[in-house]
Order: structure tokens, then sequence, then C-alpha cells
């Protein structure tokens, strides 16, 4: 069984919701990028995505850019991607991890090939930004082939139609981009969150995460209320940003995860209190 | 009027629904897009057939354009080669000076049709810039232009002009700080503002339906040609010579002519520094398949598939994709695709202005270089076909830099 499927299998026995950072690799250097990821889960991340730097990432705000300009600006390419999970994996074998990235490097290296990789490194899902269900036969071929999910975006905007037939496609969780807009960039608007949830769930037994524009603690927890998943990218990429060591990435990570795991977790907590009352 | 209808129809062969030139083409955009692409899908084949529709778009390509523009014989220049006829067609003449107002009118009027008040364009050169904003401020709707911060150095006469017909235009200092850039970021506008905004993308890249719709919109450019060459020589050209950057000017006058297999077809791709390095902008003849701004083309990227950086003297030309339908022509074998250097294409600038006393676009100069050279190698009783698709008037102060000229 797919570590994802496992993870959010445990995760809601236990009435817990996911906490799911973003780091783009190599970034802020690609010394401290599994040091992060080890620091994420120490502070309570249940599962990991990891950006593939891309020079044209169409989809993100300039927090994302810039990662994926420093991370190649020091020779950052999809090898030493999968050397970081294999890495990561010599010390963690159960946190699973989603590549996130743009099609045309996967395209260059040969689908086929990188579903490959990618099983052999340990990654457990993909999330191609620029592949809609719609262009996605040959990948999700590959990487079922291999049981690795292929993840996608619902969105705002994303009509009935396409929803049932991106739901249909969808392995391991529905990734909801709960903004119109780039990576990091607007708030998201709370009010209109819960029925977007309800309306995917109503499509998909999977599992519903929820990015884009989550930034404080109160927001995840907010968040946590209504789906099964909270992605933090930006706002710990920001923070990543202005780390010089990979120890000192590290500690941000667990502090500020940290602090959002907590916010989540009194979230559960007070919910049980009312549920048992 | 219901000619055209059926014209527009039967160019429609290719792409298929879903926006597929062969292997080419598709729809390579994130989630949130998708709908309002297929919007765009709807609104674009509802419009292509209505005929109040279609009426209004040929008022204004005749009133406010200028069009038809005219086939000129360059007598000078067919001397001088001492070979084939050199023909141009003169979208040089039209408003805004180029042939990028044929599709600006025709999704201005879109935009208005599908109730849109805000239009946003990326450009290169400055010239779609300048016919978004031109065709923004004539239908009073606000528009927002990204340019690369490169181009906004090297096109200062182009931002000014946007500037004056009330466009909002953003520097955009990503990346190369070019075309691409450019693109990337009104995508990231269009994502934002997908409710309200339309954008108007400047040639025949980017995700369906923009590659077929924006051709369709040039396709008067080839139409036109077609009618004027049977009426004024009695015959087809033997040869086509476009320039290629995104490559709508070329598709917009290759396209009627696909069915006359009699007739050649050859896109001028930028050579910049030479194909032989890295400094060129010519994905068709040194790239190879990819996925960049929405679709499956050729481009220039690394062996880790990073978008390479590219050059040309011309901001136009300067962009490591092209769309997708030149794709899918090259590997058909229907068009053929070669390389003119800054060089060449400075020397044909001058060429052409002296012989005939037309000035053309810096991107349009590679053209004008293929086509001397293959007039050259032409018997004389051919006649090659040249669109003009641009002036030159906002390439002086490139060209006095290039050449060492203070004012």
């Amino acid at each position: 069984m797919n570590r994802i499927d496992q993870r959010f299998r445990a995760l809601a026995d236990s009435g817990r919701t996911a906490l799911i950072p973003y780091i783009t690799a190599g970034h802020p250097s690609p010394e401290a990028s599994v040091a992060i990821l080890h620091a994420a889960v120490a502070a309570g991340a249940d599962l990991l995505e990891l950006g593939m730097p891309f020079s044209d990432v169409m989809a993100d705000g300039p927090v994302i850019q810039n990662a994926c300009a420093r991370a190649l600006d020091q020779g950052m390419n999809l090898d030493r991607v999968l050397e970081m999970v294999a890495e990561f994996r010599q010390r963690d074998c159960d946190t699973p991890i989603v590549l996130m990235g743009y099609t045309n490097p996967i395209e260059r290296r040969g689908v086929a090939r990188f579903a490959q990789e990618a099983a052999q490194a340990g990654v457990d899902a993909l999330l191609i930004v620029d592949c809609p269900a719609d262009e996605a036969d040959e990948l999700r071929a590959e990487l079922a082939g291999r049981g690795l999910h292929q993840v996608f975006l619902v969105a705002p905007t994303t009509t009935d139609r396409r929803l049932a037939r991106t739901a249909r496609l969808a392995g391991g969780f529905v990734y909801y981009v709960s903004i119109k807009g780039v990576t990091g960039a607007a708030t998201l608007d709370l009010a209109s969150l819960d029925p977007a949830v309800k309306r995917i769930r109503q499509a998909t037994e999977l599992p519903v995460a929820v990015g884009f524009g989550i930034r404080e603690p109160e927001q995840a927890a907010a968040v946590a209320r209504c789906a099964d998943g909270v992605v933090i990218g930006s706002a710990l990429v920001d923070r990543l940003d202005a780390c010089d060591s990979p120890e000192q990435a590290a500690e941000i990570t667990r502090e500020y995860l940290g602090a959002v795991r907590s916010a989540m977790d009194a979230v559960a907590a007070s919910e049980e209190r009312v549920v048992s009352a | 009027m219901v000619e055209t209808a059926q014209r527009l129809e039967a160019e429609i062969q290719v792409p298929d629904a879903a926006g597929h030139f062969g292997i080419f083409g598709g729809k390579f955009v994130s989630e949130t897009l998708m709908p309002a692409l297929e919007e765009l899908d709807e609104a674009w084949r509802h419009y292509l057939k209505d005929p109040d529709f279609l009426a209004e778009l040929d008022r204004d390509l005749a009133h406010f354009v200028g069009r038809p523009s005219p086939l000129y014989l360059a007598e000078n220049l067919t001397r001088q080669m001492g070979g084939a006829r050199i023909v141009f067609k003169r979208e040089d003449l039209n408003h805004t000076g180029a042939h990028k107002i044929n599709n600006t009118v025709g999704q201005g009027l879109l935009a208005r049709a599908m109730g849109k008040k805000r239009v946003i364009a990326e450009t290169g050169a400055g010239q779609h810039g300048v016919a978004s904003a031109t065709v923004a401020a004539r239908l009073g709707m606000d528009c927002v232009v990204y340019m690369g911060a490169e181009d906004v150095r090297r096109q200062s006469v182009n931002v000014f002009r946007m500037k004056l017909l009330g466009a909002e235009v953003v520097s955009v200092e990503a990346g190369s700080r070019t075309l691409k850039d450019a693109l990337n970021e009104a995508m990231r506008d269009w994502v934002t503002n997908v409710d309200d905004t339309f954008y108007i993308l400047g040639t025949v890249a980017g995700p369906h339906p923009y590659p077929a719709m924006v051709r369709d919109f040039n396709a008067v450019v080839g139409r036109e040609a077609r009618a004027q060459m049977l009426a004024e020589y009695g015959r087809l050209p033997d040869a086509l010579v476009a320039c290629v950057g995104g490559g709508s000017n070329a598709i917009g006058l290759f396209h009627p002519f696909v069915s006359d297999r009699e007739v050649a077809m050859y896109g001028v791709e930028a050579a910049g520094r030479g194909l032989a390095g890295m400094d060129h902008a010519a994905s068709l003849c040194a790239g190879r398949v990819g996925v960049l701004h929405g679709s499956r083309t050729y481009l220039l990227d690394d062996d880790a598939g990073q978008i390479r950086d590219t050059h040309s003297v011309s901001a136009g030309l300067d962009y490591p994709g092209v769309g997708p339908e030149h794709a899918w022509l090259k590997d058909t074998g229907r068009a053929h695709y070669v390389g003119i250097d800054d060089q060449a294409a400075m020397r044909a600038f001058h060429a052409l202005t002296r012989s005939e006393g037309i000035m053309p676009a810096l991107e349009t100069a590679h053209a004008v270089a293929y086509g001397m050279q293959l007039a050259a190698e032409r018997p004389r009783d051919e006649i090659v076909l040249i669109n003009l698709s641009g002036r030159g008037d906002k390439d002086i102060n490139t060209v006095a830099e290039i050449e060492g000229i203070e004012f």
C-alpha cells in the first residue's frame, strides 16, 4: 500500500489533520534540504511536499520563484532531488513524499524513466502543476504501474464536470487550491472553504488537502476544521530564505511548523471536547 | 460574411477539440485556468459563427485597421537580387504598424462579447502591447501590459505609446527579463483575476484555444494575400516567407495556403549570433520537443529541462518556444524553417530601407533577409511573397545603438 494511503488512514483513525509542508529542493541550499525535511517531521509534519525547481514556474508567486531561482543557481536538478529523497529515506521509511513541479524537466528525462527512478528513491506521488487531468494519461499510467499516485489540483473555478473527471483520475489525496491566484498570494477566504471542501467530498472519497495562501497558525487551525490536510508552502519557504546554515534552516522549520501543529492540534482537542460533551 | 464564416470553419481542421496538432499543443496549465480556457474556447467557437460578430470584425478590420493591406512588388530589390520577383504583403501599413492589430481587434471584440472589463497582454517588441492598448482604449477597457525589463529598455518608444494609450506597463524583472518572463507574469495575473479579466495573448503559442484562435484572427493576412495574388498576378506565389518568434504573422500568412501544395513555405527564426552556439532563439531549427507556456512544442532548454535564455537583436523573436502549429507544420514537412542571424537581419533592414523606401521592423528584417536569398536562387518567372509584418520606426534606437550612432 502506498505510504500516502496508509498515512491518511492512520490520521483518520486518530482524528488528526495532516500537516503538509512544502519546500523547494535545494533552497536555501542543497545541503539544507534533507535536514529541513527531518525537522519538519520532528515538528509534526505528516506528509512532505518537495518542489522540483523549474526556470518558468508559471503558477507560483514571487517567494517560490525566488526559491527555484536560488536552487537552480546552486546546481539543483532532478538527479539531486531524487538523491535527497533517497537520503531522507535512510532515516525515515514512513513519511510520504510528494514531488511537486512542472512538466518539462520530467519529459526531458523521460516520463517512464523518471517514474521508475522516483519509485526507487522512495517517492510516493507526483503533483505536476501544469499537467491537469486532461493531459495526464501517459504520466498517470507510468506512475500507477509503479504504485505511485498522481495528485491533482482542484480550484475554486473547477466546474462539476471537471471535478468528476479529476476525481476519477486522482490518487492519494485531492489538493484544493483555496484561492484564485499564484502560490503565496492572497489570504484564503475561510467562509467559502467549507462548502468548497464539501463539494469535493461529494465527488471523491479521497482525503482533501487545502493549500495556497495559508500563512498563520490560526489560519491552519481554521482550515483543519474542515479539511483532511493543510499545506504550508510560501510562508515556510519565505522564512527559510534568510537562513545561512542547514542547522538554522532546520531550527526555523521546527519552530514555525511546531507552532502550526500546536494550533491545529488545539482545534482537534477542543472539537473532541465538544463531541464528548 | 457567410463566406467568411465558411472559410474560417474550413480552416479549423486542426487542432482537434482538445487543442492538439498531432502530438503538439494541448492545455498544460494549472487547474485554476482550465475552466477559463474552456469558457474562452466555447465563446470563440460561438462567435466565429455569429454573423453580427463577424460583420463587426470585418468593419473594424476595414475602417480601424485599414485592411486590406496591399501587395507591393519590390522592383528595385528584385533587380538587385537578379532572381524571382519579390512581393511584400504590407502588414506594416496597418494601424499601429504591424500584423498584431488583426488579433487584438478580434480578441478585444471577443472580450467585450464575454463581458470582460479588463484586458491584459504580454509583449516582447511592444507591438502586441501597443495593439492591445489601442483596442482597450477604443473599447473603454482597463489594460495592463507585461513586458520584460530588458525589452522595456530596448523598446522605450513603444512603452511610451502604450502609456499614452492609457495602459499600465509592468516591467518584469524575473528570469531573462524578456518575452517568456512577460508571458509567465501575464499568466499569473490571469490566474489571479480570472473572473473579470481577458488575457489577449499575442501569438500562436500558449494553451488551447490561443494557438488556433490567434491563427484564425491573423489568417485574414493569408486570405487576402491569396486573393490578391490571383487577382493581380493571375497565380499563386511559389514561396511564402515570414519571420517566426511565437509565429503569429507566419501562421496568419501560411494557414490559408496549407492546401496549396505547390506553394512552398519558409518560416525564418532568429539565429542571433549563430545556430552553432547558444545565443539564438531558433526553437524549430535547433530545439527539441517539450512543454512550455501551456503547450507541447519545440523549445530551447538544457539537458535538465530548464528553459534557456535566448538572444536575438529583435525583441519580438527573442522567445524560447514557438506556436504548436508550426511544430506540426515542421514535422509534417509542409513548412520549412530556417535561421537568419543578427547581422544578416541588419543588412536586410538597410537594404530594404534604401532600395524601396520601406523600413522594416527588425523581426521582419529576418524574413526579408531570407526572402532576398531565396529570390536570388530562384528563376525570374517565380514569385516569392514575403510577409512585411511590421514597420521599423520602433527599432531606430536599437539600430543606432548597434551601429554606435548617437543622436
